[in-house]
């Protein structure tokens, strides 16, 4: 299962500057400025129809841009067509060739650059072993199961090792161990050949467990940009607190003070957060927020640490979920709070009714710029 | 109830079938007719089998060269067609707008040549070469069979580039292949079926007109035309012979195309 080594190569960042795409009136993708270090993978996660596909597009060459331009290194590669750009595509619909045999469609892109048939065939046998896919080689892609066809799309990009890989949902269709083998292996190759990684996916816990960093985009725009524990503990804007996992939120105004804690005054308190981690040049109406998973249930009465935000309502819905217990809690205005347990088997379980206190810690509280009607819609897994 | 609708199927089917056949059998059956006294001639009573008219085949003057002018005349116009009208498909299917200004001008156009009666298409085509003083002959005969096969082919050619999925040129692309690479390797195998189809079309439209041969042929005479010249001395019975051979050779392209599209299918 080894691939031939290439030896590491000269890296090189991509970098994506101020680019538009309109299609008519549409607005696809929206001054979007964006750098790829050369060997990271970069994950591209958000709503169905926010642009990612078009992204990948412009990088692969199939579409130009508006305005702006793209650049790989110092090279301005805005109108240079796809068979001239080191950037292979793992297309989302897949685009295998259905006139060739399996082996052929792999052995494409090599063929193309001049490399023997015999050589190919030695790569293309690799990968296909890679794949799990081994005997397979001299099917017809329509004589494949979809979750098949998807890997011998990944293949057919992967045995090329370009500098750029953009791949649109590689694994939708591959099943849930499947999908973790071929996550571990992606992320073996990328790691030994070095290659750039643009991932789309739907899949959150995919985009975090296998990302160096990532982009969440809403309606061409990057809302969101960091390593994974960064986007999701410390969210820049509502819209990221929301797409990526779930959040709960409060209006409130803020009060920045002077010491590191900063204040959002809401309905019926003051919740505190870090100060440092506050999003610049937010003042006024914002939205003060906590995980589910960070709250702490408890009984009413509790003594409230310090460096605690606290408060009190009544379970409207307690949830059994096997590993835990996910409860709905109604705050005295009506907000719901949405709590999420570890089943430790040691705390007590409220049942619905009951007023209980709600505790979490300053740390773990955050505050962004409210999105105005742009919530998410669409996937959110 | 399946199985007697699977009868009236069947039935309806041999009907057709029939329908169809008859008139052609009739003719294979009187190529081995004979004649029994004066000017060889097609009568159409029955008098007695004979391989004659095989035999005499080539004794007819001017009957053997306006066959062989319709062949070559079909293969030429086919592939002139074929290329210009596979062009011309992909064209109509791949551009608009500001990169195809007058599409609809053309599209339109091809839905005139196909529908306009062929006697007009005849009269305008001789009324053209007239007045550019073009001698009739072989290539005026030529050019107008490739013009009117021309619409067929795009018409076919285009039905399948519909359903062809555009990200399949842009894998090709993605993988280092130049335009004309893609189009070796990728889009052309991918039509290949409408093309054809679309070539035995022109084939067979070359090779049985004869309204607008009849206006451009000049004294090159067609097999078409040349048979309806006979018929007013009369016809001769190897008339029915090369009608024969233009059966067998059709039938031998279909059976040989649905064997390799069988072979084809079961080396997958
Ligand atoms: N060729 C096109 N012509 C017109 N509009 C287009 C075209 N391609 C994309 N769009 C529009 O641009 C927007 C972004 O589309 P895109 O395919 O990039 O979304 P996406 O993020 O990949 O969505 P999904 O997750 O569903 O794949 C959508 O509103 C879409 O309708
Ligand atoms: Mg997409």
């Amino acid at each position: 299962m080894t691939l031939t080594s290439t030896g590491t190569r000269q890296q090189i960042n991509v970098r994506v500057a101020n680019v538009t795409k309109k299609f008519d009136d549409v607005v696809a993708v929206d001054n979007l400025t964006l750098e790829i270090t050369g060997g990271e993978f970069l994950s591209l996660l958000g709503p169905s129809g926010c642009g990612k596909t078009t992204t990948l597009r412009m990088l692969g060459g199939f579409e130009e841009p508006s305005a702006g331009s793209i650049y790989f290194g110092d090279r301005d590669v805005t109108n240079l067509p796809p068979h001239q750009r080191d950037v292979n595509t793992v297309f989302q619909s897949y685009a295998l060739f259905p006139h060739l045999s399996v082996t052929d469609n792999i052995a494409f892109g090599l063929r193309r650059k001049g490399v023997s048939k015999s050589e190919a065939k030695l790569r293309v046998d690799e990968m296909l072993t890679l794949v799990d896919l081994e005997g397979r080689g001299e099917r017809k892609p329509h004589q494949l199961s979809g979750g098949q066809q998807q890997r011998v799309a990944l293949a057919r990009a992967l045995v090329n090792k370009p500098q750029l890989l953009l791949l649109d949902e590689p694994m939708s269709a591959l099943d849930a161990k499947l999908r973790k083998t071929m996550q571990l292996e992606l992320k073996r190759i990328q790691s030994q050949v070095g290659i750039t990684f643009l991932y789309v996916t739907h899949d959150q816990e995919e985009a975090m467990t296998m990302s160096d960093r990532i982009v969440v985009m809403n309606r061409g725009r990057i809302e969101g940009l960091g390593s994974p524990r960064d986007v999701y503990e410390q969210p820049s804007t509502e819209f990221v607190a929301t797409f990526l996992g779930a959040s709960n939120l409060v209006a409130a105004t803020l009060e920045r003070g002077t010491g590191d804690v900063a204040l959002a005054h809401h309905a019926h308190g003051t919740f505190r957060s870090p100060a440092h981690r506050l999003p610049p040049g937010l003042t006024g109406a914002v939205k003060c927020g906590v995980r589910p998973e960070k709250i702490q249930i408890r009984a009413l009465g509790d003594r409230v640490a310090a460096d605690e935000n606290s408060l009190t309502g009544r379970v409207l819905i307690s949830t059994f979920m096997g590993v835990g217990n996910q409860y709905v809690v109604a705050a005295p205005q009506g907000e719901e709070f949405v709590v999420y347990a570890q089943n430790s088997g040691q705390t007590h379980a409220p049942r619905s009714g009951e007023e209980v206190l709600l505790t979490w810690p300053v740390e773990h509280s955050f505050v962004v710029q409210p999105s105005g009607d742009q919530s998410p819609e669409g996937e959110s897994s | 109830m399946r199985s007697t609708r699977g009868r009236w199927l069947g039935l309806y089917s041999w009907l057709l079938l029939a329908y169809l056949l008859v008139p052609i059998i009739g003719m294979v059956f009187f190529s081995f007719n004979d004649v029994l006294a004066g000017r060889p001639q097609v009568s159409f009573q029955w008098n007695g089998g004979t391989l004659r008219w095989y035999r005499e085949l080539t004794q007819i003057v001017g009957l053997p060269e306006s066959f062989w002018l319709s062949i070559r005349l079909a293969v030429a116009s086919t592939i002139v067609a074929t290329i210009v009208g596979t062009l011309l498909a992909l064209a109509l299917v791949r551009y608009e707008g500001k990169k195809f200004r007058g599409r609809r001008i053309v599209d339109q156009t091809l839905f005139m040549n196909i529908a306009a009666p062929e006697i007009v298409m005849g009269a305008s085509l001789l009324g053209m070469f007239a007045s550019y003083h073009i001698a009739r002959g072989f290539t005026t005969l030529l050019i107008s069979h490739a013009v009117f096969s021309l619409a067929y082919v795009t018409v076919t050619v285009r039905a399948r580039l519909q359903g062809f999925d555009r990200h399949l040129e842009e894998a090709a692309g993605d993988l280092g292949s130049t335009p004309l690479t893609t189009f070796r390797l990728v889009t052309l195998p991918m039509i290949m079926p409408g093309v054809l189809a679309g070539a035995m079309m022109a084939f067979a439209l070359s090779l049985d007109d004869f309204v607008v041969s009849n206006f451009v042929a000049g004294t090159t005479l067609p097999f078409p035309v040349w048979v309806y010249g006979a018929t007013r001395m009369g016809v001769p019975p190897q008339v029915f012979v090369f009608g024969t051979l233009i059966f067998l050779l059709g039938a031998a392209a279909a059976i040989g195309s649905l064997v390799m599209s069988r072979r084809g299918m079961k080396r997958t």
